[in-house]
């Protein structure tokens, strides 16, 4: 694990860690399993088309989970995720499975965060950032906002 | 404008549920996600840790699979009541049949460890007519209150689904 972030060590528009993330057809099926999605959105072509999204998307509450590890991995094990936004505003389709275990060449995704205030309330040091995953042509599919307690040096 | 049978379930709740959360749930769900945190997976770790013990990723409570409980096992979980039954219906009369995730809004207070037992309390909050730019929309918001076995509120969380 990464060394702990401290409030010292951030300033206004400083970087989130960036988090690649790749979403496969098995990601998915996964995630469905996990969270108990069940929506066929997600898993059956047929019924995607009929929904009007082409073929099945991206759950929109996987790109959130991948957004709060963004956060999470940053801030730490001494930092508390306090609050968090996203806004599933673009779809993303899943890679295909080349075997059991590999997906297809394809899109890589990137979670990435800027710092846009910092402050302390009640004894409490926050920083609140921008947050966002962008596909692969670098466009944002999910915007997002997030603030975070930090450990402070004193 | 939306009619009476679906703007009727503003302000009701939607639905009660009441979970255990478990450490191969929350490893499961950790694995769905790719997330290595010792903290989700490492139970000699997590206790070392300043929380004691697994805890679930923040996110983790609001798995379908603790709200949307089938209404036959009433006393493990879920009442559903009318709304739960009734919405969706009433949108699908409305020509409002197809919805998707439009957004989610969190508020967390305190960690939710392996061993909590959660209840969910969700409530309509709001149903907002708009236009689209491919037509008709209604944003169905929901909040939700987690309470864990101590009577802590650990967080809450204000959901926008969009049904066209």
């Amino acid at each position: 694990m990464a060394k702990q972030l401290y409030w010292e060590d951030v300033e206004v528009d400083s970087e989130v860690t960036p988090l690649p993330k790749v979403a496969t057809s098995l990601m998915l099926v996964k995630w469905a399993g996990a969270s108990g999605d069940m929506n066929p959105l997600h898993y059956d072509n047929s019924f995607a088309g009929g929904q009007g999204v082409g073929k099945p998307i991206v759950h929109g509450a996987l790109k959130r989970q991948w957004l709060i590890q963004l956060m999470t991995d940053w801030i730490g094990e001494e930092g508390f995720l306090k609050k968090f936004s996203c806004q599933y505003r673009a779809m993303d389709y899943p890679r295909a499975m080349k075997t059991m275990t590999e997906p297809e060449e394809g899109e890589t995704w990137q979670c990435k965060g800027k710092v846009t205030k910092k402050y302390v309330e009640d004894g409490e040091h926050y920083v609140d950032c921008n947050i966002w995953v962008e596909n692969e042509k670098s466009e944002v599919t999910t915007p997002g906002r997030a603030t975070a307690i930090l450990p402070s040096k004193g | 404008m939306l009619p009476e049978e679906v703007t009727k379930f503003i302000g009701q709740v939607s639905g009660t549920s009441i979970f255990e959360v478990e450490k191969e749930v929350i490893r499961r769900f950790a694995d769905a996600v790719d997330d290595s945190n010792p903290l989700y997976w490492d139970e000699e770790y997590a206790k070392k840790s300043k929380y004691g013990a697994i805890i679930a990723p923040p996110g983790f409570i609001s798995s379908p699979w603790f709200s949307n409980r089938p209404t036959k096992w009433p006393k493990r979980g879920t009442t559903a009541s009318d709304a739960t039954a009734g919405l969706r219906p009433a949108l699908a009369n409305a020509g409002l049949g197809r919805g998707l995730d439009g957004r989610m809004e969190y508020e967390f207070f305190a960690p939710v460890r392996a061993g909590d037992t959660i209840t969910a309390e969700t409530k309509i909050t709001d149903i907002i007519e708009r236009e689209g730019s491919t037509g008709r929309l209604a944003f169905l918001i929901t909040e939700t209150t987690y309470t864990n076995q101590n009577g802590e509120v650990v967080a809450k969380a204000r959901a926008t689904s969009i049904h066209r």
